[in-house]
């Protein structure tokens, strides 16, 4: 095979550039979201909380019953077209009960985790911030605090103000951030040496602008596997506070009571403890899921 | 002279290891203890020693990271250390900048390195908008790096690309020092080379002084106009480049002179080494006098009273040393 210059001819050249050389970058968050779209699991978990909070939020509207209406000549069925989940001891319909209880569970979830992002990540990030003195000095405030059992703290708080929901969300708010606290603090310790901190420093960053750009967003895994575990923690204490008669009140019903109500007819209809007892777990492993899906997506050293 | 751009005065940084329980310190380690020196104008100033020495602490203290416990870091004759009021404090941070030793720990791994070089120029509030995208890209291109980095995260950067990115972060508010921190240390050879080369090359474009802290004797003579030689937490020598490494005056100088390499199997296999006994004493109690006599071959009953102080045997050569008077 013959190749003479007559062979090459000159291409014309391009006016718009063919293709760019680099993608455009993604976003940190859009990034995360893609990373946590391929993990199965967390985004079962993700949907699964969604559609339990739709159905806590809707769901007692719609079901044709009320949580309190009692009904005796429908006592204990078994589950059945009418009543899905079937009806408990009083006749109450059990799936709107357990419906109802995911608003009062989710609540508490709420709020549990709510203390945590706030007080809990900004107490224990000043003190590991501040360091020395003052961090010695909210330490052992920390300290003092948990060495008290939750249990005391509700039990005393019940006497002085009764029983109820709001005074759960009091003693939940007064200790849940303790753990926290001390993880952040311990993270910020770590973090706070690094040298792209003292740069920071060095540039004349604030305390405030080093606290929330560098040292809070770094300690972000520690804080979401924290945060994922105080939730089902919180409807965990909940449940069990009911179940021991110091939570919600009848006929208000939580996890806890619903459960706890189920575990005495338990040989004869055993249904009336299985939903309930669905319920916690099931919104126990997709939060605990979904907080596993966001520490490896929210890294961005795990990106592909 | 008012001609430097930093002196250094007595400046001395203790740190406080253990405390009693009423709070006294029972234990400090004497990092920095009196220094002084002065950096000239466009000039770069070589700081070497052992690990441990104290270079770092003093690299930190100059920088205004640490406050000093003794003496004053004067920087074109103002103290960096007094509160001169919000604005001129936010200058000195402007004027002094810094390059890490590790470039693996000194950019934020939560931010792209158009956040990291962004981040300055916010502080500092230097540009806005499209005057700001455009001083990102020419900081970028400045330190060889294609504007197109700025998406990236450090941990999609080689070890070289993360030292040019800290290198544009301290160039972001237009220092005139820059201590560089072991800035080489950390990296591969031919990427030191590199490095070297372009704090070089912005040294001439930008008109900057550097206080450059190696232990990497070979470098630290191809990139100083001066180099001091710190054992201990004090310094031993100081003089120019040429000077220092053809007539070492101290012996510990001479000792550390002698364990650089040569790069010819000839010469190097002829190549005397002075051998110190004994290791680098703990700083937490160091020697009496003289800090380098426990392992000094000359030493004389004098270096254990009393300490020399760092004296001019000629005309910019400062030694600090008994013998040499």
């Amino acid at each position: 095979m013959h190749i003479t210059p007559s062979a090459f001819h000159r291409t014309p050249f391009p006016q718009e550039p063919l293709s760019t050389a680099s993608a455009t970058g993604t976003s940190y968050w859009q990034d995360a979201w893609r990373r946590l779209q391929n993990n199965k699991l967390a985004i079962a978990g993700l949907i699964f909380i969604l559609l339990i909070t739709l159905a806590a939020i809707a769901g007692p509207h719609f079901s044709g019953y009320s949580y309190a209406d009692q009904n005796l000549p429908e006592a204990n069925q078994p589950p059945s077209s009418m009543h899905w989940f079937g009806t408990d001891n009083l006749g109450r319909d059990l799936m709107t009960r357990v419906l109802y209880g995911a608003r009062i569970s989710l609540s508490i979830g709420i709020a549990a985790s709510l203390i945590n992002l706030t007080v809990g990540v900004l107490y224990g990030g000043i003190a590991g911030y501040a360091g020395g003195r003052i961090d010695n000095i909210m330490m052992r405030i920390v300290d003092i605090l948990y060495g008290i059992p939750l249990l005391l703290y509700v039990i005393l708080l019940m006497v002085v103000l009764g029983p109820g929901l709001l005074n759960i969300f009091l003693a939940l708010g007064l200790v849940y951030w303790l753990g926290m606290a001390r993880i952040v603090r311990g993270q910020i310790l770590t973090i706070k040496k690094q040298e792209y901190v003292l740069a920071a420093r060095l540039t004349g960053a604030s305390s405030a602008r080093i606290l929330l750009r560098h040292l809070i967003p770094n300690s972000i895994g520690p804080i979401l596997i924290t945060t994922t575990l105080a939730i089902p923690e919180a409807i965990f204490t909940e449940a069990f506070l009911s179940f021991i008669g110091l939570g919600v009140s009848a006929p208000m019903a939580s996890w806890g009571v619903l459960a706890s109500e189920g575990v005495v007819s338990l040989r004869s209809y055993p249904f009336q403890l299985l939903y309930p007892a669905l319920a916690i777990s099931i919104t126990m492993l997709s939060f605990n899921f979904l907080g596993d899906g966001l520490r490896d997506s929210l890294d961005p050293r795990m990106r592909k | 002279m008012n001609t430097t751009i930093l002196s250094v005065d007595r400046l001395s940084k203790f740190f406080v290891l253990n405390r009693t329980f009423l709070g006294n310190a029972a234990a400090t380690v004497k990092a920095v203890d009196t220094v002084s020196f002065s950096i000239f104008p466009g000039e770069t100033l070589g700081l070497v020693g052992e690990t441990g020495c104290g270079k770092s602490t003093l690299a930190r203290t100059i920088a205004g990271l640490y406050s000093p416990t003794e003496g004053k870091v004067l920087f074109k004759g103002q103290n960096i250390h007094c509160d001169h009021g919000k604005e001129t404090n936010m200058l000195f941070k402007r004027q002094i900048q810094m390059i890490f030793q590790d470039p693996y720990s000194s950019l934020n791994p939560r931010m792209t390195i158009h956040d990291i070089i962004e981040e300055p120029l916010n502080i500092h509030k230097l540009a806005k908008g499209k005057e700001k995208e455009a001083r990102i890209s020419s900081l970028l291109l400045q330190v060889g790096l294609n504007p197109e980095y700025g998406s990236r995260f450090p941990h999609e950067c080689s070890g070289g690309q993360r030292q040019r990115v800290g290198i544009a972060r301290a160039l972001a508010v237009s220092p005139e020092l820059i201590v560089c921190d072991e800035p080489i240390s950390a990296l591969d050879v031919s990427i030191q080379a590199q490095i070297i080369n372009l704090l070089e090359q912005l040294q001439t474009e930008l008109r900057l002084t550097y206080l450059f802290i190696a232990h990497d004797l070979s470098m630290v003579r191809h990139i100083s106009t001066r180099v001091a030689v710190m054992y201990l937490g004090s310094l031993v020598e100081l003089a120019s480049t040429e000077e220092l490494y053809s007539h070492p005056l101290h012996p510990y100088t001479q000792a550390l002179l002698s364990a650089i390499p040569i790069p010819d199997p000839a010469i190097e296999s002829h190549r005397k080494r002075i051998l110190l006994p004994g290791d680098i004493p703990s700083p937490l109690d160091p020697p009496s006098g003289c800090k380098f006599h426990s392992r000094c071959h000359y030493a004389m009953p004098i270096c254990q009273k009393s300490p020399p102080e760092l004296t001019a045997t000629d005309l910019n050569h400062y030694t600090a040393c008994h013998l040499v008077k």
